[in-house]
């Protein structure tokens, strides 16, 4: 049975929840597997660790709540060590390498990227950081089919930001192709 | 053809519901984590001639809720704790008076403002008791974002039936996370209206039940004239101290529901049939037992799950069954005890209920569910 566990963290602001419902709603209405997305954040409205967590499974998904993921993101310092503590061993941690300057210590795949300075100097947009993290994050773990997360980041976009966010999927796609290279 | 899907928050799905059952008016007052339900519901009930408005408190919301219904609009509100607590004076006005409409009750944690943006579960013995006085209650417990719309829809066709507020008893796990949801074609999920007076207005009289307990309903401005208030009242509306008709009206009213057991509450029962262990939850925590279920039959363990989709009128005749024939119940929840202890009192000591019980406005962990199954005596 496969069944992913992933978690997407950063500041509240950075666009990890909407990340997260893509990459589930894609999962389920597009491609037809169990997907649930959820999310925990205190009470500002930007700032403080923020998380969103996805679950995708060919089967059921009763408990919603990830307990270990597989993967995690984190584009800030502070949601790398305080989310990182559960990742399972052997398992995937993604992090910018401009806001994260310490990776945790574990017995982990470690992506360190540029991300965040990805989407601000080659994409334009810094606020495209989320969807950037999309196209890195599934090239790496193939979670969808590539047109399905093209399909489900343009179906959540405004109208005229197509083309910027099909730059920021690529962008993302050339970096995790860099990483994993490395 | 294939059913339309979409992937929907749990709030979300709460509207797609309301609107499915020809919901026309909201009034509310923001609050986290039921906000989203009014959010949509601003954007969305203009556009098909209905209204929203936002109240300048919780009173006003629930008082303005009970208008719009009274008004001939199936109505709905939604709130969380602190504002489920401002409501209770003109909730009860709104069960004295059989005004049917839903109020959605996402619950975090309290007392007070308590935990604003976590889940909790501690609302159970409010919903029943909150408003002072007796009378009859109506609570649906979803536990996915499908049933947050179906059991909205069944909410909205209850509280028309019977002629009374309902209540959804949600929490801020469910109706934050999203899920796939198949949206419902017209004709799929039964809506049920409120039976509305045929005789001549001026024979009129607005509390006088039919066969089934329930007197038609008129709208304010059809033409019906008649008086509403929170006074007990005779058949044509107007206050009476009798307190013998008082105690006849509003037993008729707790049996509009009671003798509806089999109609109203639902429940969703796994694996119970060889259960030696029975574990009773409800709403986000009925997710978390589900899956502690799955872990321990795994491992050969004989443990069902009765999960309660209607917590009042509480599942009694459905719970019963279990009664001498379980070794253990276990009832997780996300409260010091609430639904414990009507499951203790459904049981009667076969067997002794045994709680696992969290306000830490964390999720229960279906490991703690599990290693209370294996830990057991």
């Amino acid at each position: 049975m496969a069944r992913h566990l992933i978690r997407l963290s950063g500041s509240g602001g950075q666009g990890m929840i909407t990340a997260g419902i893509i990459l589930a709603a894609g999962a389920s209405v597009l491609e037809g597997k169990k997907a649930i997305q959820s999310q925990s954040y205190g009470p500002e409205a930007r700032g403080g660790a923020s998380k969103a967590e996805v679950i995708i499974s060919d089967e059921e998904i009763y408990y919603p709540k990830v307990m270990a993921p597989d993967v995690l993101v984190a584009l800030t310092q502070e949601a790398a060590d305080k989310y990182s503590k559960d990742l399972k061993q052997g398992g995937i941690l993604i992090l910018d390498d401009l806001m994260v300057k310490t990776a945790p210590k574990g017995d982990w795949k470690v992506y360190m990227m540029p991300i965040i300075r990805t989407a601000a100097e080659k994409v334009g947009k810094a606020m495209v950081a989320n969807v950037v993290t999309l196209g890195a994050l599934n090239e790496i773990c193939g979670f969808v089919k590539p047109e399905t997360l093209e399909q489900a980041v343009l179906s959540r976009v405004p109208k005229g930001t197509e083309e910027l966010n099909k730059n920021a999927i690529s962008a993302g796609i050339e970096l995790a192709k860099a990483a994993k290279a490395k | 053809m294939a059913k339309k899907v979409k992937f929907l928050q749990g709030n979300e799905a709460v509207c797609e519901g309301a609107l499915y059952a020809g919901c026309t008016f909201y009034a509310g007052y923001p609050i986290t984590p039921s906000t989203e339900v009014a959010e949509v519901l601003a954007a969305r009930l203009p556009k098909i001639g209905g209204r929203f408005i936002q109240m300048e408190d919780e009173l006003a919301a629930m008082a303005a809720t009970l208008g719009g219904s009274i008004a001939g609009k199936k109505s709905l509100t939604a709130t969380s704790g602190p504002g489920m607590s401002l409501k209770m004076e003109n909730l009860g006005y709104g069960y004295l008076t059989e005004v049917p409409c839903v109020i959605v009750n996402v619950m975090r944690g309290g007392p007070s403002t308590g935990l604003p943006t976590g889940p909790g579960q501690s609302d159970v013995m409010q919903a029943r008791w909150g408003t002072h006085g007796d009378h009859p209650c109506i609570a649906l417990t979803p536990s996915t974002v499908q049933e947050q719309l179906n059991e909205t829809v069944r909410a909205f066709n209850l509280a028309e039936k019977y002629r009374m507020p309902v209540i959804l008893l949600t929490d801020e796990i469910i109706g934050h996370m999203r899920e796939a949801v198949e949206i419902p074609e017209p004709g799929d999920l039964p809506v049920i209206d409120r039976k509305r007076p045929t005789c001549d207005p001026k024979d009129y009289l607005p509390y006088k039940p039919e066969a089934d307990g329930v007197a038609p309903m008129a709208d304010f401005g059809s033409g019906y004239r008649y008086h509403i208030t929170g006074l007990n009242h005779l058949p044509d509306g107007f206050p009476s101290n009798d307190g013998k008709l008082a105690q006849a009206d509003e037993i008729r009213q707790q049996k509009k529901v009671d003798d509806n057991y089999d109609e109203i509450v639902v429940v969703d029962e796994m694996m119970c049939d060889d259960a030696e262990i029975l574990i009773f939850a409800f709403g986000s925590t009925a997710r978390s037992a589900k899956e502690a279920v799955q872990m321990a039959r795994a491992e050969g363990i004989k443990v069902g799950l009765l999960r309660p989709l209607t917590i009042w009128p509480f599942p009694d005749k459905h719970l019963a069954k279990y009664a001498g024939k379980v070794k253990r119940v276990i009832v997780p929840e996300m409260n010091l005890g609430q639904t414990a202890l009507e499951v203790e009192r459904v049981m009667k000591g076969q067997p002794a209920v045994e709680g696992i019980f969290q306000i830490d406005s964390e999720p229960i962990n279906p490991v703690t569910i599990l290693n209370k199954i294996k830990g057991g005596k």
